[in-house]
């Protein structure tokens, strides 16, 4: 079999992409701040500066329009969070575009306003950029790239090594959704009720988290394999078990629904606009009520908890009382939805 | 959600459990059940059915997931197929990476050849109208449930006209493969867990040799937790009594004649062939081809394929297909075999048995 060209599963979150990131990407880079592989990169300029949140995404979805969003929001909301998980105050952005050759301006026009009033609401300043154009049929319309720099305030300290056994897992609100609602676009598929993404910006719902910063170890928004990749490599990457249970992983109905018709599993499904908090015990209660007050938090939920055994796996305790392995996404469900 | 919510109850769910442990209990002595589709083996492993049944019950897979038991040699005519100038190859997601001799059909398109993924044979034809100067080749794969969608596609790009639709025709038809299966002096199956979906097209009647010539009960189960649950629950009564009858668990959908209408479409489009089943082998009257009058959809009748020689490999999927040994008893799986790099089919589909005890086995797969 050939194995030696790169396919859409290298890029899917799963096991393929992590194994030629670490093949490929970290053997050649790797230093301590990249070898952490949090979402951004916490880093301090000099010594007596602060320490500041670097990051960088690239957005290729098809379509470019959605329910809920578009490309160029996607791509400030996708940075944005990017460095708010890691309890960061995003600051400023860099915006690169590859364009096609024929795209209409008016299209690019609507993306750009798009972008501004994510950058506004997110309080964000784009403040560099690129524009390239390539021919036609050698990039899809548009894809986006952005980078961007925040403020790490001091006693924040999260990562995605952090957890600890005991820790309490909170799931910001309903997940899937927007692979669900990109899939449903891009297929033409109808259902009743229009499924909409979740994209958003987080960095106001962490500010208020961060209120109890100390007793937050580990954020990460489940973008690329879902709910089932972000547990995974917090497992991994902290040498913990962790334990989820089914029923309180939270759903909305028309998502769980599509999914039963399509048959995909809403757990590998990505977000963007959630986030999954592991929180000190005695303190899950009060954040967890904290977070319910905001409005991306309204639908928040302690989903599960961090445990001693089975180090590096999740396991899922399901309806009927028994409990199955969740394991890393291994192929592409979905390609390009970010 | 309706539908969905109430067989996924906790409470009944534990009710079922504790019935299904005092018969089991009662029979006192070890009882092996099959399930045949590939859906139930995802259900039964997604909601951990088999890590709480008594030990002296036994689920194993059988040969019911369609991305399985297509042959290797549908596969590479596949990858031939993309490889022809002007032609767009449409699939549902599974099949993408099934192995083929030297590709699978994502290898393939990671060379640039046009493979796209759709949810129904329509999409395909739909991707055929608008791109007429193409010839768009579906890889007709599926039981008895998807062959009516595909039959009904057909009957439309004959009507309106479509002369740049093909498809490759790989069908398979679940009885004659029980039937392949029970014939096999190895098998010792007690009772079937039968496909659900695949009954809704055939009815119960298809099904009546299992009961009446083999004296094995069967019920045609739903895929919901509780519809497995209580499948069981009804599948060991029937073992404890000593009788073989075919009940229908999942009635909701499947009444015991099926559903005439979609007969009636297969009839028309389709007639019955011997076909290959990865790991199976040949199986007399198990597949379909099409009918002459719809062979101009037959990508098979327009070009000739040069298909490479296959490889053997020490793959042990067709007696994990046959429920003779369990994956982890393979030496191949988990080391050789992953589903990142399946060797044998049954690795292939998320739905696969082996795919299934890689990713669900847990803590007793292991």
């Amino acid at each position: 079999m050939d194995n030696k060209r790169i396919t859409l599963a290298h890029g899917n979150g799963g096991q393929k992409m992590q194994k030629l990131i670490n093949e490929l990407i970290i053997s050649n880079f790797g230093n301590p701040i990249l070898d952490r592989m949090d979402d951004s990169a916490v880093l301090s300029l000099s010594q007596d500066a602060g320490r500041i949140a670097f990051t960088t995404d690239s957005f290729v979805v098809t379509p470019i329009f959605f329910p809920g969003g578009d490309i160029g929001k996607l791509a400030i909301c996708g940075t944005v969070n990017d460095l708010a998980v890691m309890g960061a105050k995003p600051q400023f952005l860099s915006v690169g575009f590859i364009i096609e050759e024929g795209l209409e301006i008016s299209i690019l026009k609507k993306i750009i306003i798009s972008m501004r009033k994510a950058a506004k609401e997110a309080q964000v300043k784009i403040v560099c950029g690129d524009t390239k154009v390539v021919n036609k049929n050698k990039c899809d319309r548009i894809f986006i790239n952005t980078a961007g720099i925040g403020t790490v305030p001091p006693g924040v300290n999260v990562s995605s090594k952090f957890a600890k056994a005991k820790d309490v897992i909170i799931a910001s609100g309903t997940v899937a959704e927007h692979g669900i609602a990109i899939l449903a676009q891009r297929e033409g598929i109808k259902f009743n009720s229009v499924l909409s993404s979740d994209c958003a910006s987080l960095n106001a719902l962490v500010s208020v988290m961060l209120k109890y910063a100390k007793a937050i170890r580990v954020m990460r928004d489940p973008t690329r394999g879902g709910l089932a990749a972000a547990l995974n490599e917090i497992a991994a990457s902290s040498n913990v078990g962790i334990e989820i249970d089914e029923q309180n992983v939270p759903l909305k109905a028309n998502v769980k629904g599509a999914c039963e018709i399509l048959g995909l599993d809403p757990l590998y499904l990505p977000s963007e606009g959630r986030l999954l908090a592991f929180v000190r015990p005695d303190k899950a209660k009060v954040i967890l009520k904290r977070m319910r007050q905001h409005l991306l938090g309204k639908g928040a939920r302690i989903i599960g908890k961090v445990v001693n055994s089975h180090k590096k796996h999740v396991y899922l305790n399901t309806v009927s009382g028994s409990s199955r392995i969740l394991d890393m996404p291994v192929e592409e469900q979905l390609p390009r939805i970010c | 959600m309706k539908y969905v919510d109430e067989f996924r109850n906790a409470v009944i769910a534990k009710r079922l459990i504790k019935k299904i442990k005092d018969i089991a209990r009662r029979i006192d002595r070890q009882v092996c059940l099959m399930e045949v589709c590939g859906t139930h083996t995802v259900a039964i492993f997604r909601s951990g059915i088999r890590e709480i049944l008594p030990q002296n019950i036994r689920i194993i897979s059988g040969p019911g997931c369609p991305v399985c038991v297509t042959a290797q040699e549908d596969i590479d005519k596949a990858v031939a197929v993309c490889q022809l100038p002007q032609t767009i190859v449409t699939t549902f997601g599974d099949m993408m990476k099934v192995p083929g001799t030297l590709h699978s059909l994502t290898t393939i398109a990671a060379r640039g050849y046009d493979v796209r993924l759709v949810y129904s044979a329509l999409n395909a034809l739909d991707i055929a109208q608008h791109n007429p100067t193409k010839r768009v080749v579906h890889l007709s794969v599926g039981f008895e449930t998807t062959a009516p969608t595909i039959a009904a596609t057909l009957m439309r790009a004959r009507k309106e006209k479509i002369n740049n639709f093909f498809i490759l025709c790989a069908h398979k038809l679940i009885p004659p493969a029980l039937r392949a299966l029970l014939s096999s002096p190895k098998i010792k199956i007690s009772g079937f867990i039968l496909p659900g979906h695949v009954s809704t097209i055939i009815g119960a009647r298809p099904y009546r040799f299992i009961s009446e010539q083999h004296k094995i009960c069967a019920v045609i189960a739903g895929f919901e937790p509780l519809d497995i649950l209580q499948s069981v629950a009804v599948l060991l009564e029937q073992i404890r009594q000593g009788s073989s009858k075919i009940v229908i668990q999942y009635s909701r959908c499947v009444k015991d004649r099926g559903n005439a209408k979609a007969q009636q479409v297969l009839k028309r489009v389709f007639s019955i062939c011997d076909t290959n089943w990865r790991g199976l082998g040949t199986i007399k009257k198990s597949g379909y081809r099409l009918r002459p009058s719809f062979k101009n959809f037959d990508i098979e009748r327009h070009i000739k394929f040069e298909l490479p020689r296959q490889k053997q490999t020490n793959c042990r999927c067709g007696d994990v297909l046959q429920g003779i040994i369990l994956p982890f008893e393979c030496k191949l799986f988990k080391k050789a075999c992953t589903p990142e790099k399946p060797i044998g089919p049954c690795m292939v589909s998320s739905e696969g048995t082996c795919a299934a005890y890689y990713r669900y086995g847990g803590r007793c797969g292991q």
